[in-house]
């Protein structure tokens, strides 16, 4: 082990202990309305943690009431042993990025990231020196007599986080802050954020509900679905082994075969398998890369036939749609080469069925 | 888009309207303030610049006119001062009463100028309801006489009146300001003071341009207020003017002011043009 996978181990090791930011049992209701339930979860210091679901899942909510735009109905959050619900936003050591920047029009970029250090009234050399390093740090400085009207999205968007950072926050929140940018630039600006806050040390908590900009740009994803947290792991972890049905699904691609298990015997549709698990109703979610086109001679491995219904290219690979009689639908990644209308023998280890829970309706 | 027969029969009304009554008239008073009146009451068409020497020349002229300007700074002044908080605590802290405040303002301007001018007189009248009051609370023994008749009963009386023009762009310009922009100014740590004196002051100025400009120049060329309330310390500029086309029979002296006035009015009009462009930033 190397001395820097130490550091890292131990460093993940003082965040278990000592999170820098914990959310303590947050409800929100508007009106008789429940946008939050019952939310608890821990951000470790230096994290990047993503707050992932759709939209009305309830994750704009979540991140106001860390920043104080929204007070929460019950619970509380504390940051280390300081209690930050009850302060008012400007007393939160905690900035925000928000989704269309919210730059102030009639400054110019300069003055946009002076701001916090201003109102702070620290002294003006101090203001220009760490002014003129958040430009650098986000590459605009030759950009800083500007209004913001006369730059693009992109680099509004990366004035607004220097405008962030250089206010040095423990907990920086970002809020869509890529969903207005075209699709190059936003993967560019993920690898670029993500360098960044390595660089910054700054614990970040991100939202959005695009579960690919979580995988490539988290430590870990907290899974919000109608105002309740769903699965919080890993990106790996969600992906490889989700909770729910629902973390099954809205994390990339997936067939989810619903059926039931007899006497160590997992049957959905024509499929059976064995599985050491008590009797009863099931979900199984099989990737579609994990199913393949079947060799003979693989010993365990789940069978089965189908014909190509429907095609899809990605490029390096090619995702098909198997109808394999009794209503089951598969969807199988491959390298290519089928064609529609094909006879193919398909197969899955059965370690490769993941038991998902289901998840439950909620209103 | 539209056929050249179809804009020409939409267009021609109005501009013919606008021709007739106003350009014409305009042109007319031009040429007015250029001639003079003979002893006999007729009009001379010579040309000369004596009526605009004249309101250099003649102290009762460019007093009023200062006086009116004084009186408009003053309406202004306390519009603006009355308007703002006003538009402010609507736009920013009213909630759910916002529309029923909002029309609560709006009211008053259905309600006719000259009972809203009447309604100051009955007021500030000497057997009016103030000086009742005063006297019956035993503050004064006799009548406040100064209430009523003075500059003080004309500002007050305008300023009831154009406030809520002050009010209207003020109000716009504050509900166009971004709310996500007071938040990142909290966010960045702002207190709620330094939130309003750095971001929405600041961008609330074309709005305060617009009102400021509304109630100067409708007070300036205001001239039922000082005739009904300002006595003869409280004439203005309009009602100099009114007595020449009238009683006085000095039309080309009165076209010569009304023109001064109508420069002095269209140059502050663009001056605020200028000033609110410079001001906005959407």
């Amino acid at each position: 082990m190397t001395t820097s996978e130490i550091a890292v181990l131990s460093a993940s090791h003082d965040a278990a202990q000592a999170p820098l930011l914990q959310i303590r049992n947050v409800a929100k209701t508007f009106g008789k309305n429940a946008v939050l339930r019952n939310i608890s979860l821990e951000i470790g210091q230096g994290e990047f943690l993503t707050i992932l679901g759709e939209s009305g899942s309830g994750k704009t909510t979540l991140l106001r009431i860390i920043a104080g735009f929204e007070s929460a109905s019950s619970g509380e959050v504390w940051m280390a042993d300081e209690r930050l619900d009850r302060l008012p936003p400007y007393r939160r050591p905690v900035n925000t990025v928000f989704q269309q920047y919210a730059l102030f029009p009639h400054m110019t970029v300069e003055e946009n990231v002076g701001y916090g250090l201003r109102v702070a009234k620290r002294s003006e050399p101090d203001i220009k020196e760490r002014v003129a390093a958040a430009l650098d740090k986000v590459k605009m400085s030759a950009f800083a007599q500007m209004k913001p009207s006369k730059i693009s999205g992109g680099q509004q968007q990366r004035v607004a986080l220097a405008r962030a950072l250089v206010n040095r926050p423990k907990l920086l929140l970002l809020d869509e802050p890529l969903s207005a940018l075209d699709a190059n630039l936003r993967r560019q600006m993920q690898v670029e954020l993500k360098s960044l806050q390595r660089q910054v040390g700054i614990t970040f908590v991100f939202v959005t509900h695009d579960q690919e900009e979580a995988m490539v740009m988290s430590d870990r994803i907290a899974l919000l679905r109608s105002g309740e947290l769903e699965q919080v792991a890993t990106p790996r972890e969600i992906y490889s082994r989700p909770a729910t049905a629902y973390a099954a699904q809205f994390v990339g691609h997936t067939n989810l075969l619903r059926g039931e298990v007899r006497d160590g015997v997992a049957h959905c549709s024509s499929l059976q398998w064995a599985a050491a698990m008590p009797d009863g109703a099931v979900i199984f979610s099989v990737r579609p890369e994990n199913i393949r086109v079947a060799e003979s001679g693989v010993t365990g491995a789940v069978q089965v036939r189908g014909k190509v219904i429907h095609q899809a290219f990605h490029g390096a690979t090619e995702l098909i749609r198997m109808d394999c009689g009794g209503g089951l639908i598969l969807a199988v990644r491959t390298a290519g080469g089928s064609r529609l209308q094909e006879e193919i023998s398909l197969e899955f280890s059965p370690e490769d069925a993941v038991l998902v829970r289901e998840s439950p309706e909620r209103v | 888009m539209f056929s050249r027969a179809y804009k020409t029969t939409v267009t021609a009304p109005p501009l013919l309207w606008v021709t007739v009554f106003l350009l014409l008239p305009y042109a007319l008073m031009f040429c007015y303030s250029f001639w003079s009146v003979s002893p006999a009451q007729t009009i001379i068409h010579s040309w000369s610049f004596s009526n605009y020497a004249q309101i250099v020349r003649v102290d009762v002229y460019w007093q009023t006119l200062l006086r009116s300007m004084w009186i408009a700074a003053r309406v202004m002044f306390f519009s603006l001062v009355l308007g703002y908080p006003l538009a402010y605590f609507l736009s920013f802290h009213a909630g759910k009463r916002k529309d029923l405040l909002y029309q609560l303002v709006i009211i008053p301007l259905w309600v006719s100028y000259l009972v809203r001018a009447y309604a100051w007189k009955t007021i500030l009248g000497s057997e009016g309801v103030l000086n009742t009051l005063l006297q019956y609370a035993h503050l004064t023994k006799h009548p406040v006489e100064f209430l009523l008749y003075s500059p003080f009963a004309v500002v007050l009386t305008l300023t009831h009146i154009y406030t809520p023009f002050t009010f209207l762009p003020i109000y716009a310009a504050l509900e166009h300001i971004p709310r996500n922009l007071v938040e990142a100014s909290h966010d960045l740590g702002a207190t709620p003071g330094q939130t309003f004196w750095r971001v929405i002051f600041p961008l609330s100025i074309p709005g305060v341009v617009a009102g400021a400009t509304f109630a100067f120049v409708l007070s300036l060329g205001d001239f039922l207020a000082p005739l009904l309330l300002g006595g003869p310390s409280g004439i203005m500029i309009s009602n100099i003017v009114v007595s020449l086309f009238g009683a006085a029979y000095n039309w080309p002296l009165g076209a010569a002011i009304s023109l001064g006035m109508l420069v002095l009015v269209v140059s502050l009009l663009v001056l605020s043009e200028r000033l609110e462009k410079k001001w906005s930033f959407s």
